[in-house]
């Protein structure tokens, strides 16, 4: 397969331009690029989603041109998607046969085939089991299967392991071996660079849009790699020196949440979760995503109300204060979901710089805004903050993801937080601006904030923090020392298999899963 | 500060393209359901524009004008809100009753006596507003259908009191309250060839006040935010709930002025040919105005303008209903090319910014090659 001078415009994206590249049957083919890049961009252009303004894509010396998914299909190219597609209450063999019901029938026929190619790529799929029982490794493998059910050749995974522990990840990366044996090709995107070497064939970088370079794994290093990937040195999430103070900032005790889940049953998010952080402390809190950090987060903020325990911020009692209560006191909040909570994506920025501080300097004079102010302080933000945008009167919605968040990051550390709750600050955040946000943090830090930090990313929850602890299923099970734990370590502690203090040396206690185990959660 | 200046020219256009957009779009539709029943559009126009230009046609309309454009900002501050209060004809309709009844039951000086008044159908209006308002904070019901009910409900309670013996008397064929005190009489202001009702002076006040607190008060910020993300605003630290129900007590309190002109500048009582329906033009109008105070007062001239020469069409043999379908297709259009206009601007926006910021980007990349 191959693609030449593909180039893709978008309004207030990073467009494609001028990419090349050449895949070559039976191998596994890795696209790495910052987020922002324009990877999953490229992928749609591939999958037929979307369709290049310039360029051509060629298949087996045959010039193609897709409108839609289903061209690509028929090309034998087969998509799995970063958020899984499956319907829950429908069992694997169902949600496989969904959609491509002519190809084997609905019952033995299909049965048997999916047997039959679970069996031949060692994917280990049952297909009487219900979705919702699954994990996310098993769902990814039914997604896998589906694409290869409808007789796809060429697979697209688009960043597959984001959702995964380290040890779920080498399950996947032997799938996809077994896949190469058998002459399929695999297109996979990443922006994990050890991963990307292990598994790859051949490895394309995407900057800015473009391509950069293509390189071979066995001829490069991560960090040359890297430095291909960011065009710079690689900025790095490391804060050795430690400030932290024994001043208590937050202390969260005995908290507990309930909630009702979609069937209206009463579930516990948040179990007896207790936390201190101390001024000049980052907190870091690693997790699969959806054991109550969110729920954490909102509760500390305001937004839900806790079932029990107590919440002291620099003394004060704060566990049922209203949310602008506890913004005045000093909480300065990164959202994870940056459109949902951190913006008004229609109003324009210096509207964005009043959000969530109303009350406050410069924003309010007496119950009236001050309007000039406000403004005057957005260009200040813009400026100080390298916030990329052509003015203050444009909206937040056409700025990009990384400036977006160099804004609402201006904006919280522009009233000198004493709590600064960071749920993955730089996801969706090209590379720049993920070492500006990081850099941020730790000056602040230095100055005496604590921080409750939430990340996805490993790399930077062990890079920034000063102590980490594990959440799994609303508790916190486990706590480790960021100085000597490795990403494979608090992998297993995610997956509940380990807890307690997660000691590094000790080989046994703290990485004791094998993948099985960490799957079937 | 040239970026700026570009930005802003932008805007205007844009600004001016919806509205024009609008007008063109609606005066092609009309001429065309014109032409189809065999009549001549232009003459139409003309006899229009000659009627409407008469000074008492402009005295009716402006009259014509204030409930309307009082009911049109009661209906926007739900819009502000993402509220659909659908409820200000029966909130209107209520509070002018309970007013009327206060007002016919005293006998004060007028400077007591109507802003007691005022006040009774502000206060009347919020509650019956309110009502849909905890209605939704509480048990999650929507306010389109909370509001619509009590419309049906507001109606209902005046008919039953609108009789002989309870708090009503009978007057020929019809049923009215007491009539209020010559002290409640509304000012007016002395126009020729008939006096403009004073309660002008009241819908400026109000249009000012609307606009003032939506843009330059915290209370309007928040007001704001929640229409625009509630998700957002809760994060922000604005209670959703409590500001649910304040924008329902606003918005009735507003929709309580609404019978205020003609109760005490028309009628001076309540009676069972007290108009109906200005709720629901104010749903129009404030569409039609996009909720800014200027355009919904636009809005409502135009609204005013188009009743007061529709009459004068069918003096012309055109069909009385024409002026019903233009309204409709106005905000139709309206609606339509706002929305247009508003994609297209925030397209055209992302690209210039994304231009911009690429231009950036590889001047940059040539600096790294260069250097």
């Amino acid at each position: 397969m191959e693609l030449r001078g593909i180039t893709k415009r978008f309004p207030g994206v990073v467009a494609n331009h001028d990419i090349d590249i050449t895949v070559h049957r039976g191998t596994v083919h890795a696209l790495v690029g910052e987020n922002g890049a324009g990877k999953s961009t490229l992928m749609k252009i591939l999958y037929g989603m979307q369709k290049p303004d310039e360029g051509t894509i060629t298949i087996d010396g045959e010039q193609v041109s897709f409108h839609s998914p289903a061209d690509a299909i028929a090309r034998n190219i087969g998509m799995v998607h970063q958020h899984f597609m499956l319907a829950d209450n429908l069992t694997v063999l169902e949600n496989v046969v969904l959609g491509g019901e002519k190809l084997h029938g609905i019952s033995g026929r299909a049965r048997a085939e999916i047997i039959k190619i679970s069996e031949r790529y060692g994917l280990g799929v049952r297909p009487d089991v219900l979705v919702e029982d699954l994990g996310v490794a098993d769902r990814q493998r039914v997604e896998i299967l589906k694409v290869l059910y409808r007789g796809a050749r060429t697979l697209i995974l688009d960043e597959p392991t984001a959702v995964l522990v380290p040890q779920e990840v080498d399950a996947l990366f032997d799938n996809l071996r077994e896949l190469k044996a058998e002459g399929l090709t695999v297109i996979f995107i990443s922006h994990k660079l050890g991963e990307v070497l292990s598994v790859a064939d051949d490895i394309t970088v995407i900057r800015r849009g473009t391509t950069v370079g293509s390189v071979v794994p066995s001829e490069t290093t991560p960090k040359q790699l890297a430095e291909l990937m960011v065009g710079t040195e690689l900025p790095s999430p490391e804060t050795r020196e430690s400030t932290v103070t024994d001043v208590e900032m937050l202390k969260v005790e005995g908290l507990r949440l309930t909630s009702a889940d979609a069937e209206g049953v009463e579930r516990t998010v948040l179990d007896d979760v207790s936390l201190t952080i101390h001024k000049g402390e980052v907190l870091g809190i690693a997790g699969v995503e959806g054991n109550g950090q969110a729920e954490l987060v909102e509760a500390i903020m305001g937004m839900r109300d806790p079932d029990g325990g107590v919440i002291t911020l620099d003394g004060i009692d704060i566990s049922h204060l209203p949310t602008r209560t506890r913004r005045e006191d000093g909480i300065g909040y990164i959202p994870e979901d940056r459109h949902r909570h951190g913006l008004l994506l229609e109003a324009p920025l210096w509207e964005n710089r009043i959000l969530g501080h109303v009350t406050e300097k410069p924003n309010a004079k007496g119950r009236l805004l001050d309007l000039k102010a406000a403004r005057v302080d957005t260009e200040r933000i813009v400026r100080e903050y390298d916030v990329r945008t052509p003015g203050i009167e444009v909206t937040a919605a056409s700025l990009s993801g990384g400036n977006q968040q160099k804004l609402i990051v201006g904006r919280e550390m522009s009233h000198h937080p004493k709590l600064l709750i960071a749920a993955h600050p730089t996801r969706g955040v090209d590379v720049g601006a993920q070492a500006q946000i990081w850099d941020q943090i730790r000056e602040a830090r230095h100055e005496g904030l604590a921080v409750l930090l939430i990340s996805a990313d490993l790399d930077e929850l062990i890079g920034l923090s000063d102590t980490l602890r594990v959440m799994y299923r609303g508790r916190l099970v486990a706590d480790a020392d960021p100085a000597t734990i490795t990403p494979e370590e608090l992998g297993s502690a995610m997956t509940g298999a380990a807890t307690g203090h997660l000691a590094a040396s000790d080989n046994g206690s703290a990485a004791g899963p094998t993948s099985e185990e960490g799957e079937s959660e | 500060m040239k970026k700026f200046a570009r930005f802003d020219k932008n805007k205007l256009i844009l600004g001016i393209a919806a509205p024009v957009l609008a007008i063109v779009a609606a005066l092609l539709i009309t001429s065309v359901i014109i032409l189809a029943t065999g009549k001549d559009p232009l003459y139409a126009y003309s006899v229009m524009v000659d009627f409407g230009s008469k000074s008492d046609s402009q005295v009716w309309i402006i009259n014509k004008a204030v409930p309307y454009y009082l009911s049109a900002v009661a209906v926007a501050i739900g819009f502000r809100m993402n509220l659909f209060n659908i409820g200000v004809d029966g909130q209107y309709r209520i509070a002018a009753f309970f007013a009327a009844v206060v007002g016919g039951a005293l006998t004060l000086p007028g400077f007591l006596q109507i802003p007691i008044i005022i006040i009774v159908a502000m206060l009347v209006g919020s509650v019956w507003a309110g009502i849909a308002g905890l209605l939704k904070t509480t048990r999650g019901v929507s306010e389109v259908i909370t509001t619509i009910m009590l419309n049906a409900i507001a109606a209902a309670v005046i008919g039953y009191f609108l009789q002989e013996g309870r708090l009503a008397k009978k007057d020929g064929n019809l049923f009215h309250t007491p009539n209020l005190p010559g002290s409640s009489h509304f000012f007016t202001i002395p126009t020729m060839p008939k006096p403009l009702d004073g309660f002008l002076v009241i819908a400026v006040v109000v249009g000012f006040a609307y606009w003032f607190v939506l843009n330059r008060t915290r209370f309007g910020f928040d007001l704001r935010t929640v229409g625009q993300s509630e998700s957002a605003a809760e994060a922000g630290g604005v209670n959703v709930k409590r500001m649910i129900v304040t924008s329902m007590l606003l918005s009735g309190a507003a929709a309580g002025l609404i019978g205020m002109p003609t109760l005490l500048g028309v009628s001076y009582n309540y009676g069972t040919d007290f108009p109906v329906g200005i709720g629901f033009t104010g749903i129009a109008i404030a569409l039609l105005g996009r909720n800014h105070p200027i355009g919904m007062a636009a809005g409502a001239l135009l609204w005013g303008f188009l009743e007061r020469t529709g009459t004068q069409l069918e003096f012309e043999e055109y069909e009385q209903e024409i002026v019903g379908v233009m309204q409709g297709v106005i905000v139709l259009c309206v609606v339509i090319a706002y929305e247009l206009v508003r994609r297209y601007g925030l397209r055209l926006q992302q690209r210039k910014v994304g231009e911009e910021l690429a231009a950036q980007a590889r001047k940059t990349e040539k600096a790294e090659v260069s250097s």
